[in-house]
């Protein structure tokens, strides 16, 4: 749904810029941004319960508590279905660069690719081997190595994040390369390896997005635990559950802060004008403005409506509350990104963020003082929450990479010039139409799958809260 | 020409994983083209849980091939990539079916849903082998490309005779590989059946890779050029005959190991000679092969090639000892029990 709006709002800003339906490049980013979009509902929830199995297994075979076993057991059935999601979706975006984006996968290959190619051999191949010992090599091998196995799955989804997202971030901040050729055969080339794994955002991006990924898991078991208590199921489960949840939704909720902090920081500094966007902040070499929230008037190049906190944003990116920073006015309008999507897709995650913070910092309190079980309106809260850090993922991204326009490299090489130009018009909306359609048939199918394994899932002898030795 | 260059390393690592896939996801694909066939419930499950554990770690040869050309060849993944457009996007969506149809299927009970991911497995498994089969009847036939290595054709062009022939081709190939594994993988009577099978899928087998070997001789030259040119090359040819009868004299035997084996070993000498038979060229531009993408004007940077040399240096022994190990774990016949799908 939320995809819609961002999709509605980006035609209203295409439309305004005199883009039609029929354009190319305007369908080839509808489509890159649907189908990242999609796959980005799994990787996350498969990177933040791949830690959760390890913590729940590793208290299993510390404790030899066979809920332990149970509880480990149910969830690497919902692990694997989100995990064929990730992946089927995943195969998607790894050939989307060359059907879609040719132009730019010529001029980003020798640089780019390294990244591409370095996921797959030091990520997937770990994951979804040690993948297959943690579905169905429970009694092929020792309850050790079955630890372990889950150990690599764990480390495999973070490394495919690591890489990925360095490639993601090198197109945000390029660092380590020269180009080489000039017009149409112009093409970046790698000078310093390091230099390109680590451009100034990556480890920030990274950080970031794994906490991001880490709350994504830890909320989606708090919403199963609470809906259980709720419907005064599987207790014993339910509570001991809700424990491992907590802990990592504290831990990443916090840390989530610190990293988005920091990004900003970098975004100061290396993406000034994508800066500008998040706070609709046009006039130039003034402090800025932390605004809580606001309506961007792009006509005239105002925030509306806004409450927000003078001189705020200078502080949080320097420490000097007089620091000038410079305004999108500083930037001829062809070099702008579109501000106020960028503006609202920035505050709702940061919202949702304290949120987050909130509500875990107010769980473990309550758990502390031994009310949390029995506290419905916490509980429900819990239920519900499963969807805030999805939600604060897409729009993270969505303010990251629409405030990276126009550049699809930035400052390198514009979006408009990095589509495919053999593909015509029709075979990119015959592909949108499919992926609507096929997309849509495997979310339902998720749904009503995991769904089904939420309410009828756990082992009988779970049911009755017994202990089997 | 240097011998040890990147650049012809890289074409030939390039090649080693595209193998690795044929060889892994072949089977994988080949018992999926099966699937329809088999009957009873039981009877499927044991097909998806015989390659249960490991169809989602082949296909990752397929993704790191991909990564790879990406990374060492930048223009070939730029140019195949967006002239096949509609070719990829159908075989993503084959992939995507497969995968979600061995996870959905197992899932619920009702007839209905089982029939329906049965399905879905079974055609997203038949169309990714003949997708692929056509994708590489094309890089061996030729497409043609712009001075600005842009391909120039339409999607219709890219299902000419030869490459449906060499799609068939392909289909039949991992049929035949994909029922020896079976029948390396079962026991009783599905595996009898399977073994009833065998024989029908290497007569259809040895029809196609006969008319297919006859059509590449005779429409294709330039698929000849360098083995006329070094002549040792016809070893290659002549070494793919007689393992191909190896498969034959195995499977009479009853040793379906060493069948699989030989299956194994055609697979990547029939890849070797579409390498040999593209080298130098990546992809040969009809009708003069004037803007061909060689492993030459195609490539990244020295500099990118050696960085990439170090990673696979490192990576592929590991992957290597990972894939080895799971299927090594794994091994014996398939019992289904309550983790299976
Ligand atoms: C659970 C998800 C989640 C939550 C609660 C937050 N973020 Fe975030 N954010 C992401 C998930 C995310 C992300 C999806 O992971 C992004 C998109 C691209 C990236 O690297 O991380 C991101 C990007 C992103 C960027 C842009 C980085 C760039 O463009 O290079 C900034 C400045 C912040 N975040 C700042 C924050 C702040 C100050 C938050 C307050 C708590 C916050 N984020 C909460
Ligand atoms: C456009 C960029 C992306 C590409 C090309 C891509 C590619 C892929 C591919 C090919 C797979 C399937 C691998 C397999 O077959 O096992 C996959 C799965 C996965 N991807 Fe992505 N991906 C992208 C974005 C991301 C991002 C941003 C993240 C994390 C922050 C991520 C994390 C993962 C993880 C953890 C998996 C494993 C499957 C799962 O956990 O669901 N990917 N991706
Ligand atoms: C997984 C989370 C991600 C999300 C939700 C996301 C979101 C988006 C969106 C909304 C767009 C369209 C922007 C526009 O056209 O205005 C886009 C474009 C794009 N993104 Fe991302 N992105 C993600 C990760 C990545 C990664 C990991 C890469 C590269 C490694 C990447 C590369 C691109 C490219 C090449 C485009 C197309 C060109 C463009 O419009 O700039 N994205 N993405």
């Amino acid at each position: 749904m939320f995809l819609l709006i961002r999709n509605q709002s980006t035609c209203k800003y295409l439309k305004s810029e005199g883009i039609s339906f029929m354009d190319l490049v305007f369908l080839s980013r509808l489509q890159f941004a649907l189908t990242i979009s999609f796959h980005y509902l799994f990787p996350p929830l498969s990177i933040g319960l791949s830690l959760i199995l390890v913590m729940m297994e590793g208290t299993y075979l510390k404790t030899g508590n066979i809920l332990f076993h149970q509880m480990t057991k149910y969830w690497v059935k919902i692990f694997s279905l989100i995990f064929a999601m990730g992946v089927a979706t995943g195969i998607v975006m790894e050939f989307q660069f060359g059907t879609n984006w040719s132009h730019y996968s010529r001029y980003v290959g020798d640089v780019f690719g390294s990244a591409l190619a370095a996921e797959g051999v030091f990520a997937f191949f770990l994951e979804s081997g040690f993948l297959a010992v943690l579905l169905f090599g429970w009694d092929k091998v020792s309850k050790r190595m079955h630890f372990i196995s889950t150990l690599l799955v764990a480390l495999g989804a973070h490394f495919s994040a690591l890489w990925i997202i360095v490639a993601n971030s090198w197109q945000q901040t390029p660092a380590g390369y020269h180009i080489v050729g000039t017009g149409s055969t112009a093409r970046a080339e790698i000078t310093d390896f390091w230099a390109m794994v680590f451009n100034p955002s990556s480890i920030d991006r990274f950080t970031h997005s794994i906490a991001g990924a880490w709350q994504a898991g830890a909320f989606l078991v708090l919403s199963v635990a609470a809906y259980y208590l709720l419907k005064k199921k599987h207790q014993e489960f339910a509570k001991a559950t809700i424990k491992f949840g907590l802990i990592l939704a504290v831990v990443s909720s916090l840390l989530q802060l610190v990293t988005g902090h920091s990004s900003a920081i970098g975004v100061s500094q290396n993406q000034p004008a994508k800066l500008a966007a998040f706070e609709g902040h046009y006039e130039d070499m003034t402090p800025g403005t932390l605004y809580l929230f606001g309506w961007v008037n792009e006509k005239q190049e105002k925030v509306q409506f806004g409450i927000g906190i003078p001189k705020m944003l200078s502080i949080l990116v320097s420490g000097n509350p007089n620091k000038p920073l410079t305004g999108l006015r500083a930037f001829p309008p062809e070099d702008r990104p579109p501000v106020n999507i960028v503006f609202q897709t920035y505050h709702g995650m940061v919202a949702i963020g304290m949120g987050l913070i909130g509500l875990s910092l107010l769980g473990v309190f309550l758990l502390w003082r031994t009310q949390l079980f029995e506290n419905k309106w916490v509980l429900r809260a819990f239920v519900i929450s499963v969807l805030g850090p999805q939600i604060a993922n897409q729009l993270g991204w969505a303010s990251a990479e629409i405030g990276r326009q126009p550049w699809i490299v930035y400052g390198l090489l514009r979006t408009s010039e990095g589509y495919s130009k053999v593909v015509t018009a029709h075979e990119v909306i015959f592909s949108l139409i499919l992926f609507g359609m096929v997309y849509a048939l495997l979310f339902a199918v998720f749904i009503y799958l995991l769904d089904h394994k939420i309410r009828f899932g756990l082992d009988p002898e779970m049911k009755s809260g017994g202990h089997r030795a | 020409m240097n011998y040890l260059d990147l650049n012809i390393i890289w074409f030939g690592l390039v090649g080693i994983l595209f193998t690795g896939y044929a060889i892994l996801d072949g089977f994988d694909l080949g018992v999926g083209c099966l699937h329809l066939f088999s009957k009873t419930d039981e009877e499927r499950r044991t097909f998806i849980n015989s390659i249960g554990p490991v169809w989602d770690g082949n296909e990752v040869w397929l993704v790191t091939g991909g990564g790879a050309l990406f990374a060492a060849f930048p223009m070939v993944y730029a140019t195949v990539f967006s002239g096949f457009y509609i070719a990829f996007i159908l075989l993503l969506f084959a992939l995507i079916f497969r995968a979600c149809s061995i996870e959905f299927r197992s899932k619920q009970p009702m007839t209905w849903w089982r029939q329906g991911w049965d399905i879905g497995f079974s055609l997203g498994s038949f169309l990714s082998a003949l997708l692929i089969g056509v994708a590489l009847g094309n890089i061996a036939r030729g497409i043609p490309l712009t001075a600005d290595f842009e391909y120039s054709g339409s999607f219709l062009n890219l299902l000419n005779p030869y490459s449906i022939l060499v799609g068939i081709f392909t289909v039949s190939l991992f049929m035949m590989h994909g029922a020896i594994y079976l029948i390396l993988k079962t026991e009783g009577s599905v595996r009898q059946k399977v073994t009833g099978w065998l024989w029908k899928l290497i007569v259809l087998f040895l029809i196609t890779y006969v008319i297919t070997t006859l059509a590449t001789l005779l429409t294709q030259p330039q698929m000849t050029r360098l083995m006329n040119q070094y002549p040792v090359l016809y070893i290659l040819p002549i070494i793919t005959v007689l393992v191909i009868v190896n498969i034959l004299r195995e499977v009479k035997n009853g040793d379906f190991g060493r069948a699989f084996l030989s299956s194994c070993g055609a697979i990547i000498l029939l890849m070797a000679l579409l390498g040999a038979g593209i080298f130098p060229n990546m992809v040969y531009s009809i009708p003069e092969g004037m803007n061909s993408l060689t492993i030459y004007n195609a490539s990244s940077s020295q500099k990118t090639l050696g960085i990439m040399l170090i990673i696979a240096l490192i990576g592929m022994p590991l992957v290597i000892a990972y894939t080895l190990s799971i299927y090594w774990i794994f091994r014996g016949k398939v019992k289904l029990n309550d983790q299976s799908y």
